[in-house]
């Protein structure tokens, strides 16, 4: 039982790192109806602009205490990782997207696969971030404790605290300001939300912005708990984002972080039974959810008007 | 769907052309790279136009036709393994392959087809690293397949480019009367309209499911024959991120633009195996940056592709034949359904 709870544990630590990139996914998608490929290679530089951030201030003290000084560190990477991604997914929209708003769907995602493919093999180049796995400090002392037999790890608790609290963070903005009114509306009717004076081009920067963001923040935490950066890490996790923000029913918050909480718990469960399975059946659990309910666990069926 | 051929002439020059480049190959005129590239680019649009026929013809976004082209492989492999390479076993092989591709493509397709556009899309890409993990784990059932270790000891048939070149050509010819026939105008509206299609009487179900098994048995075919081209087999080379190139691949080309798939499948080889050519070997590792730049430069400049949804004049019937054809020259919708 206890085994059972401390794979749950671990499986929610995946998943709330998932959520963080499967809300950018599952906004950009409500948004522009773009499924965007390159969103885990933006996690991908977040994670790398955390590991030059923190060995930058590798010799800086904030604050005496030794902890104190470690979440500080931390949290400093962590919002330059979240302003560089945030500013890479902006201009990546402006060069490679916004042309293509009007173009068929499939011309936006081949671009989207481009600005993938760019952004992995451009900073394999030796004089960006190399080719070479490089192994992330822990920005925390390796501590645990056991509550009620089960393992907790310091780098666990920042990952579930800074999780929920980037979560309300975008909760509030979506439901209480005014850009977060205006990308519902941009979400739900793209020339109604023109006519009613919106800044639509305005709003879907700041989506991508918004969810570049949370990216960059879930690469550092990502990287923090499985502390290898590479240039090639953003496939997979970006993928399973995505897959998770599918069965979700893209377009719905809710639905894309019980999707990834869904997909880190059967991965970690997965890895623990039958590692060299694990993949699959991650994918299986999704196909079995489609087939059940087609546009997801929060998705709407969309009703086809003739 | 009756059988027709384009232009006799044009396939007797085509096929002199296939010989003697067959020729020059076996004499070692071009050497053994280049005779894997030329192999390598019919291999590659014989995959496209498998995916053509799904996405470019009926519409239907599927991700997973990498997946289909390795479970073709595999038991392409297995084959001439047991039963050698002399041509007629290469043969059976190669028809073994596509089958069990096809029939692989029909019992995923039965359920996973109801899903439309990216669900569908996104579905198909898990089944793709589902049957990757299935190849890494292969071994522990068929142990010569040696699972993520790949699998070696492939044996080469005779004039493998000739196998491959005149497999093109015939999957050229299946997709054109396709595309012309009554099953084919059928696909396309649709793509055009899947709902329309259903009120006209189109069984849309049915035709989905035919459009699927037909592409993916193109990617099993294809996927026979990169097997024994290359002779040697590893999960990672189905893995999901190879189902995008065969879409690339479509969109480049045009959807629905046969002329476009051939024509862009070609090109994409040249393209790739060509940077290699001219970049100096020091700065190699900027191929794959720069193919990305002409990839976004080409989507933004041409969204509807090299040829859009036309088709160069040999591979169009002629006026008598089918009246009904310019009718079905409509381009792409730009409201932001998936055409």
């Amino acid at each position: 039982m206890t085994y059972v709870l401390q794979q749950l544990l671990n499986g929610i630590q995946l998943g709330f790192v998932y959520a963080l990139i499967a809300l950018g996914y599952t906004m950009v998608y409500g948004i522009v109806r773009l499924i965007n490929f390159a969103h885990g290679d933006v996690f991908m530089v977040g994670a790398f602009v955390g590991y030059f951030t923190l060995r930058a201030l590798a010799r800086v003290t904030l604050a005496g205490a030794s902890w104190l000084n470690g979440i500080l560190l931390f949290l400093l990477a962590m919002l330059a990782a979240m302003a560089a991604c945030t500013l890479l997914n902006v201009t990546i929209e402006r060069i490679a997207y916004k042309p293509l708003r009007n173009a068929p769907r499939i011309a936006a995602l081949i671009t989207a696969i481009g600005v993938s493919l760019f952004l992995e093999y451009f900073s394999s180049l030796k004089f960006v971030f190399g080719p070479n796995y490089i192994t992330f400090p822990s920005p925390l002392p390796a501590q645990t404790w056991e509550v009620a037999g089960l393992r907790i790890s310091a780098i666990q608790v920042l990952i579930a605290v800074v999780a929920t609290l980037l979560l309300l963070g975008l909760n509030y903005i979506i439901r209480y300001t005014k850009i977060g009114k205006a990308m519902r509306a941009t979400a739900f009717d793209r020339d109604a939300a023109r006519l009613m004076g919106i800044n639509v081009d305005l709003t879907i920067s700041f989506t991508f912005g918004l969810g570049a963001a949370l990216a960059g923040a879930g690469g550092v935490l990502y990287v923090s708990a499985y502390p290898r950066v590479h240039t090639f890490m953003g496939i997979i996790p970006g993928l399973k984002a995505f897959t998770a923000a599918v069965m979700g029913g893209i377009g719905s918050l809710p639905g894309a972080f019980v999707g990834a909480l869904i997909m880190g718990v059967a991965e970690v469960t997965a890895k623990s039974l039958y590692s060299t399975m694990a993949d699959g059946v991650a994918f299986l659990i999704l196909i079995l959810v489609l087939l059940v309910k087609p546009s997801g666990i929060f998705g709407r069926a969309e009703v086809e008007k003739v | 769907m009756k059988w027709k051929v384009p232009s006799w002439g044009l396939l007797v020059i085509l096929l002199a052309a296939g010989a003697v480049l067959q020729l020059a190959i076996h004499l070692e005129v071009i050497n053994a790279y280049w005779a894997l590239v030329v192999t390598y680019m019919c291999i590659a649009v014989i995959s496209s136009l498998g995916l053509g026929i799904i996405y470019g013809f009926s519409g239907q976004f599927a991700l997973g036709h990498a997946a289909f082209m390795g479970l073709g492989a595999y038991t392409a492999a297995l084959i001439t393994r047991y039963m050698g390479v002399a041509p007629w076993t290469f043969a059976i092989a190669l028809v073994g392959g596509a089958l069990l591709a096809g029939g692989v493509a029909w019992l995923v397709g039965l359920p996973i087809l109801r899903l439309r556009s990216d669900y569908l899309g996104i579905a198909t890409l898990g089944f793709g690293i589902i049957v990757r993990v299935l190849f890494e784990n292969s071994d522990k059932v068929i142990p010569v397949t040696a699972g993520a270790r790949g699998m070696t000891g492939i044996e080469q048939p005779d004039f493998v480019f000739l196998w491959a070149f005149l497999l093109l050509l015939g999957a050229i010819i299946v997709a054109r009367n396709l595309r012309f026939s009554s099953p084919g105008r059928a696909l396309l509206s649709i793509r055009e309209d899947e709902t329309a299609a259903n009120l006209m009487g189109v069984d849309v179900v049915r035709y989905k499911t035919i459009a699927f098994v037909l592409g993916c048995s193109y990617a099993g075919l294809a996927g026979g024959l990169y097997a024994h081209t290359f002779l040697f087999l590893h999960p990672s080379n189905f893995d999901f991120i190879k189902s995008f190139d065969p879409l690339l691949i479509v969109v480049l080309g045009g959807l629905g633009s046969i002329t476009g798939t051939v024509v862009a499948g070609t090109a994409w080889v040249a393209v790739l195996e060509g940077l290699r050519l001219v970049l100096p070997g020091e700065v190699l590792e900027w191929r794959y940056v720069i193919y990305p730049v002409l990839l976004i430069a080409m989507m933004l400049t041409r969204p509807q592709g090299l040829f859009g949804t036309s088709e160069a004049a040999i591979l169009r019937p002629r006026e008598a034949e089918a009246p009904a054809a310019p009718a079905l020259a409509t381009e792409v919708t730009a409201d932001g359904t998936h055409p």
